[in-house]
C-alpha cells in the first residue's frame, strides 16, 4: 500500500517536471514523456486506491489523508481527460505539480483512517464523494485555465509579447475549455449535492441541516450557478469569466478546507487530521 | 607513380564567386548595376566565350548582383567578369569595384549556400530569394552556360536551403506588418476561419493585410471607404461587401477583425462606439488593426475586456522581436551549411581525372582479387606457378581494359573539359561509395 503510495508521488513529481521542461524548452519529447507518466501515476494511484478500498471495505475518505489522496487522483484523472479531448498540453504545467503538491501534503498527514461505521457502504455516499470531487477536480483545471487565461491577455494586451504569448494557446481555446471545465464541475457538483441529500434524507430524516458545510456548498455551487447563467444570458466570456472561475475555486477551497477548521459540523469528522 | 606526375596538366579548376550585395553596396550602386533578365542573357554568354571560364551563372535581385564561375584560371576571370559588368552597365570599373567580394573554393560554395538559404539576405529567413535563384539557375541552363560542377552546386544548395528551412525556425516568425497581424489574429481567436473583416480605408499596407487575411481563409469581407465608389471597387476585388461609412458602428457588432488605414486626422471608431458594440456582441472579441498614421482607431480601446488594438508601432516591434528570434535560428542554419560544404568539397576534389582513374583502377583490383581467390580455391590441383599464371592474366586483362578510358579521360583540352564524363565514369562506377 504504502509503496504504491510512494511509486505514486515519484511518478507524479517526474511528469510535473516533464511538464515544466516543456514548457521551457518546448520539446514535445517533455511533454509526452509528461503525460505518460501521469498516466502511469493515475493508473497506480488507482491500484493504491483499489487495494485500500478492498482492504477496509470503505471508500478510501475517512479522514483528511485519503481524501486529498483521492483528490489528487480525480485530479489526475480529469486532467488526463481533458488533455484527451482538447489537446490543451500547457495545463499540464498546473494539473501536474498540483497534484504532486496534494500528494506530498497528505502524505505528510497522520494516517489514523475514522473508525469505520456503516456509514461508509452505502451508495448514496460513495455517489456523493466521487461526484463532488471529481467536480472539485474540473473546477480546479477551470481555474488553473483561467490563470493561463489572464496571463496570455495580459501579454497581449500590453504588448508585451514575453516568455508566454508564444508558449500559451489562443484566448479562444483557454476560454472554451474553461468554460467546458466549469460546465463539467458544475453537473458533477449538483450531482453530488443531490447524492448527498438523497443520504442525508436517509441517515438523519432530513434534506438539509443547515450545516457549515452544506451553507458553504450552496454558496460555491451558486457562484458557478451565476456564471454559467452570466454566460448563457449576457455573455460573459473571457476576462470576466476567468477572474470568477478563480474566484469560485478559492470559495470552493474555503469550502473543502476552510469550514472544517474555523467552522464545526458533521463533515468535520472526515477531513478531521 | 605516373599519375602523380600528370596531375598538374588535369588540375581542377576553381569555383570563383564576384559580386555585391546589400551589405557593401548602396541602394543607388546596386540599381546602377543590375541586369534585367535579357541583359543577364547577353552577359551570361559573353562571360561563357571567354576561354578561361567554363561554367557561369549571374545572379541579380534587387538585394545583389553576383557572378558564380568555374575557372581554370581565377585572376584573369575576375578580370573579365569586371570588365564585361562594367561595359553592360557603362559603369566604370572603379565605381563599383570597392564594394566587391570574391570568394573562392570553399568560401564560395560557403556563400552560395548561405544565398540560397536566406541566411545571407537582408531580412534573414525571407522565402523570395530561393525563387529568383532558382529563375537566374534556369536561365543559365537554357543557354548552357552552366555545366556539371554549376549544377551539382546549386542542386546541393537547393537541397541545403530545404533542410534549413525544415530544420531550423529561420522561416517560422512573422517578418511583415500583415503574417504579424495574422499572427496575432490567431493569439485571440485560434482559427480565422469563420471571422468577419472589415478594411476601412484603401492604402497598399491595408491592401496586402488583408490579402494575407484572404489567403488564410476568413469569413465574410466588409469594405468601407468616404468615397463610396472606391469601396465598391475594392469590395469587389476580395469579393466583398461595400458599406456606408455611416454604417461603421452598427458593423462594429458583427465584425472581429478591424483593418483601418484611412487619412483621416481624427479616430475614426471611439471608445464609447466600441463599448456599446461590445455589449451588444455579448463580449466576443474583437481585434482592431489600425495601420493609419494619425491613428484612426482610439488607443483606449484596447483598455476595454475582449478587445486589443494593434497600430503601426505595435506591429513593428511585434517584428523586431521576431527578427531577433530568426537571428538565433539562422546560427544552426549555418552548421548544417558547413556540413555540406565539407561533403560537397569532398565530390568535388574527386572530380579530378587522377583520383578518378585510381578509383577506377582500385575497384577492378579489388573485384579481379576476391573473384580469382574464389576460383582457385576450388582449383586445388593446380600449382603455385598456375595460380600465379592466372593471376597475371587477370591483372593483364585489367589492362587492357583500362587503356581506352584512361587514354580518353586524360585527353584533356582546354575547351573540352572532361568534368562531365569524370562525373559519369564516377556515377557509372559507383565510385563515391
Amino acid at each position: 500500500m504504502e509503496i504504491f503510495i510512494n511509486l505514486t508521488i515519484l511518478f507524479y513529481t517526474v511528469s510535473a517536471t516533464g511538464y515544466v521542461s516543456y514548457l521551457f524548452f518546448q520539446k514535445k519529447s517533455f511533454h509526452k514523456s509528461g503525460y505518460y507518466l501521469l498516466v502511469a501515476g493515475f493508473v497506480c494511484h488507482f491500484t493504491a486506491l483499489g487495494y485500500g478500498f478492498i482492504e477496509s471495505g470503505h471508500l478510501p475518505v475517512r479522514d483528511l489523508r485519503e481524501t486529498l489522496m483521492l483528490t489528487a487522483w480525480a485530479v489526475a484523472g480529469v486532467f488526463l481527460a481533458f488533455q484527451y479531448k482538447f489537446k490543451l498540453r500547457i495545463l499540464g504545467i498546473f494539473a501536474a505539480p498540483l497534484t504532486v503538491l496534494i500528494m506530498v501534503v497528505a502524505s505528510q498527514l497522520p494516517n489514523d483512517p475514522l473508525q469505520a461505521e456503516s456509514l461508509f457502504n452505502s451508495f448514496w455516499l460513495i455517489f456523493h464523494v466521487l461526484s463532488v470531487l471529481i467536480g472539485d477536480a474540473a473546477f480546479a483545471l477551470a481555474c488553473g485555465v483561467g490563470i493561463l487565461y489572464l496571463v496570455q491577455e495580459h501579454s497581449i494586451k500590453t504588448k508585451n509579447r514575453g516568455f508566454f504569448f508564444k508558449r500559451l494557446p489562443s484566448l479562444e481555446l483557454l476560454d472554451s475549455t474553461g468554460y467546458t471545465c466549469i460546465i463539467v464541475g458544475f453537473t458533477l457538483l449538483t450531482m453530488g449535492l443531490i447524492g448527498g441529500i438523497v443520504f442525508a434524507k436517509s441517515i438523519w430524516g432530513r434534506f438539509w441541516n443547515w450545516d457549515p458545510k452544506e451553507v458553504w456548498t450552496g454558496i460555491t455551487w451558486l457562484v458557478y450557478a451565476v456564471l454559467i447563467q452570466q454566460r448563457l444570458t449576457m455573455g460573459w466570456r473571457g476576462r470576466k469569466a476567468a477572474i470568477l472561475s478563480i474566484i469560485g475555486f478559492a470559495i470552493l477551497l474555503f469550502t473543502f478546507f476552510g469550514v472544517n477548521f474555523l467552522l464545526q459540523g458533521h463533515h468535520g469528522e472526515f477531513t478531521k487530521f | 607513380m605516373k599519375e602523380v606526375k600528370d596531375k598538374k596538366d588535369f588540375a581542377l579548376p576553381e569555383i570563383v564567386l564576384i559580386g555585391l550585395n546589400h551589405k557593401t553596396a548602396s541602394v543607388e550602386l546596386r540599381e546602377c548595376i543590375a541586369f534585367s533578365e535579357e541583359e543577364a542573357a547577353t552577359t551570361l554568354e559573353a562571360l561563357h566565350g571567354h576561354p578561361v571560364i567554363r561554367e557561369v551563372i549571374l545572379f541579380s535581385t534587387c538585394n545583389r548582383v553576383e557572378v558564380l564561375l568555374v575557372s581554370d584560371n581565377r585572376s584573369e576571370a575576375v578580370e573579365t567578369a569586371k570588365r564585361l559588368i562594367s561595359e553592360y552597365k557603362t559603369a566604370p570599373i572603379d565605381s563599383f569595384d570597392d564594394a566587391l567580394y570574391i570568394h573562392v573554393g570553399d568560401k564560395a560554395i560557403r556563400h552560395i549556400f548561405r544565398v540560397v538559404s536566406s541566411l545571407d539576405s537582408m531580412m534573414v529567413g525571407e522565402p523570395q530569394i530561393l525563387g529568383q535563384i532558382k529563375g537566374a539557375y534556369r536561365a543559365a541552363t537554357e543557354i548552357k552556360t552552366s555545366g556539371v560542377i554549376l549544377n551539382r552546386l546549386l542542386h546541393r544548395a537547393f537541397a541545403v536551403a530545404k533542410r534549413i528551412r525544415t530544420e531550423t525556425g529561420i522561416g517560422d516568425h512573422a517578418v511583415s506588418i500583415s503574417y504579424a497581424a495574422i499572427e496575432l489574429g490567431r493569439k485571440i481567436f485560434g482559427t480565422l476561419g469563420e471571422k468577419k473583416v472589415l478594411l476601412i480605408g484603401a492604402g497598399e499596407m491595408a491592401e496586402l493585410a488583408m490579402e494575407h487575411l484572404l489567403r488564410n481563409s476568413v469569413g465574410e469581407i466588409f469594405v468601407s471607404n468616404r468615397t463610396f465608389e472606391r469601396g465598391l471597387e475594392l469590395a469587389r476585388k476580395f469579393n466583398g461587401q461595400a458599406i456606408q461609412f455611416e454604417e461603421i458602428e452598427n458593423c462594429l457588432q458583427c465584425v472581429d477583425i478591424i483593418i483601418s488605414s484611412t487619412g483621416s486626422p481624427d479616430f475614426i471608431i471611439t471608445r464609447d462606439q466600441v463599448k456599446k458594440a461590445i455589449r451588444k456582441r455579448r463580449n466576443c472579441p474583437i481585434f482592431f488593426i489600425d495601420i493609419a498614421v494619425p491613428r484612426d482607431i482610439d488607443p483606449k480601446i484596447n483598455r476595454l475586456t475582449n478587445t486589443y488594438v494593434y497600430d503601426i508601432d505595435d506591429l513593428k516591434g511585434v517584428i523586431d522581436e521576431n527578427i531577433k528570434d530568426r537571428n538565433r535560428e539562422a546560427v544552426k542554419g549555418e552548421r548544417i551549411i558547413d556540413e555540406n560544404v565539407i561533403q560537397f568539397r569532398h565530390w568535388y576534389n574527386n572530380l579530378d581525372v587522377v583520383s578518378t582513374i585510381v578509383a577506377l583502377r582500385n575497384k577492378l583490383d579489388d573485384i579481379a582479387r576476391v573473384e580469382t581467390k574464389k576460383t582457385l580455391q576450388s582449383l586445388n590441383h593446380l600449382s603455385e606457378t598456375d595460380c600465379e599464371t592466372i593471376r597475371r592474366m587477370t591483372n593483364a586483362f585489367i589492362k587492357k581494359i583500362l587503356h581506352d578510358p584512361t587514354l580518353f579521360l586524360k585527353s584533356h583540352t582546354k575547351h573540352d573539359p572532361k568534368t562531365i564524363c569524370l562525373d559519369v565514369t564516377r556515377k557509372l562506377f559507383k565510385l563515391d561509395e
